[in-house]
């Protein structure tokens, strides 16, 4: 059932990138041919997108916490008051 | 310069994300809230020093960060890069890439997101030695740049993309770990203990480190 990532030498300096272009951090260059090699390439383009997915799930699952009730109005009090007694604001 | 007149209106809007952010490093809700009270005192206190036209995002991440390290860190032995063993490359989407396996419990229609339940995302990432654990939650979470992360952990762009390539490799090996023993609960609940020791050959979901 395991997926076989390609094997070709494209396809290992393709797949070798995949997570500085996923992170949107490559030179144009260096983007436009890793974009030309996945318009050709189903395989990579598979594994990309899958990790295109996946990092997408991890944003959205990572931070939905909630902010506890009162932290806010908490922090505002301290522009606002002498919080630690020397005489300044904050 | 900035005034501190401006400072709540500038930097209220980012206390959401810096919330989830601390709840990824302290992994606790009480530290959570006072780290975040914390990093916007200091960042009050020190609003005079920022400059306007920079990124007050960074600069308020950066203020968490340090507070964090400082603080709230636990005592723990620094983790080098080769602490985190040697996992392949594609290690999730070579068993996880294919769709409808019975053994992980995943259907044809079935996406990442409902597959993986929260609970094992947040625990995967938290489970990360620290080294680990921050560039990933400021690039993954928060996303920030490279040159950003480099610049708030104040380490190296080169160790700031390895430390992100293992550390997600490594959220990726406990991600798979826990939905093999979900999988394997679901299909024999009787048989659990023998075929946890069998299937997965260090035992890695229960999250202890």
């Amino acid at each position: 059932m395991a997926m076989e990532a390609c094997d070709e030498p494209d396809c290992a300096a393709t797949l070798k990138e995949l997570d500085v272009f996923l992170d949107d951090e490559l030179s144009d260059g260096a983007r436009q041919s890793i974009a030309h090699h996945l318009d050709d390439c189903p395989d990579c383009l598979s594994a990309f997108d899958f990790h295109a997915e996946l990092k997408q799930v991890i944003t959205v699952k990572l931070q939905n916490d909630e902010m506890p009730a009162g932290l806010l109005s908490r922090i505002e009090k301290c522009f606002s008051t002498d919080f630690d007694g020397d005489g300044k604001i904050g | 310069m900035a005034d501190q007149a401006d400072f709540a209106e500038e930097a209220m809007q980012y206390a959401p994300q810096l919330y989830s952010a601390a709840m990824r490093m302290t992994r606790n809700r009480a530290d959570a809230e006072d780290l975040v009270q914390e990093a916007y005192l200091k960042g009050f206190r020190s609003f005079h020093t920022f400059n306007e036209g920079t990124n007050l995002r960074a600069w308020l991440f950066r203020i968490l960060t340090n507070t964090y390290i400082n603080k709230y860190r636990k005592k723990q032995r620094s983790f080098d890069e080769s602490d985190l063993g040697d996992i392949e490359d594609l290690y999730l989407y070579k068993r996880m890439g294919t769709f409808d396996d019975p053994s992980i419990g995943r259907s044809a229609e079935e996406s990442l997101m409902e597959m993986l339940p929260d609970d094992e995302v947040k625990q995967a990432l938290e489970n990360l030695p620290e080294n680990f654990r921050m560039p990933v939650i400021l690039a993954d979470v928060q996303g920030f740049a490279y040159k950003e992360i480099a610049e708030i952990l104040e380490i190296p762009i080169g160790t700031v993309m390895s430390r992100l390539h293992r550390g997600r490799k490594q959220m990726q090996k406990a991600l798979h770990d826990y939905a093999i023993d979900r999988g394997l609960r679901r299909a024999e609940p009787e048989q659990d203990a023998i075929d946890q020791t069998e299937g997965d050959e260090n035992g890695n979901g229960d999250g202890s480190m």
